[in-house]
């Protein structure tokens, strides 16, 4: 049985997001189970309106950053939602809303795009979360 | 035919370049989960990031790395599916 890892995120940006699907791919291609738990503004990017849609990038980005991402999706780099997409097909993830952070955003499991598969409170988290690694970005 | 000792018949090649890291090793993931122990998939990738990355997953899910050859601009890493 691999180690179990938790991801939280709470960060909406395209950044942070395509680092943690990255972080998600690879753990899932060693058979690494990955419970994803979306808070605040990543749970915000998960609405099946505004996944493609550009959700800007983290403040440090600067000019510089944002035309070096450009850069990278205009040479092919998948999205963060494509690469997550093929994370949960590759292996064991399981991409969960924050139901607070629903009822912040005013938000139904309608709204949201078919890679988050429920919604649960934060008990459930931490109980799914088990003694595996957790990490927040 | 003496170059069968270090170019071995390869089952399948995915032509990965262009993708970027882990976009190569899940293509060859699935490329694995698609054929049968015994075959040989050969991956090209221009990620830098596949060298490390794929022979250390292939020893991980008790693959074997046949060879990781250094093409013009690209890396060839040639794997046998074990199980």
């Amino acid at each position: 049985m691999e180690e179990r890892l938790a991801l939280v995120l709470f960060s909406g940006t395209d950044d942070k997001l395509q680092a943690a699907a990255v972080l998600t791919a690879g753990a899932a291609a060693l058979g690494r189970p990955v419970h994803i738990f979306l808070q605040y503004w990543a749970l915000d990017a998960f609405r099946a309106d505004r996944i493609a849609g550009d959700h800007g990038l983290a403040p440090e980005a600067g000019a510089e950053g944002r035309a070096a991402v450009d850069a990278l999706a205009k040479a092919g780099q998948a999205s963060w939602a494509e690469t997550l997409r093929q994370a949960k097909e590759l292996g064991d993830v399981r991409i969960e809303a924050c139901s607070l952070s629903m009822d912040l955003l005013d938000l139904e499991p309608s709204d949201l795009d078919p890679l988050v598969d429920g919604v649960e409170g934060v008990t459930a988290f931490w109980v799914n979360a088990g003694e595996g690694q957790v990490v927040f970005i | 035919m003496t170059e069968t000792t270090t170019e071995p018949t390869i089952t399948r090649t995915i032509d990965a370049r262009g993708s970027f890291c882990p976009g190569p090793l899940m293509e060859l993931i699935r490329a694995i989960r698609e054929g049968q122990v015994g075959d040989v998939i050969a991956v090209r990738s221009s990620d830098r990031g596949s060298k490390v990355d794929i022979p250390k997953w292939v020893e991980k899910a008790g693959h074997r790395l046949i060879g990781a050859f250094e093409r013009e601009g690209y890396d060839e890493l040639v794997v046998e599916k074990r199980r």
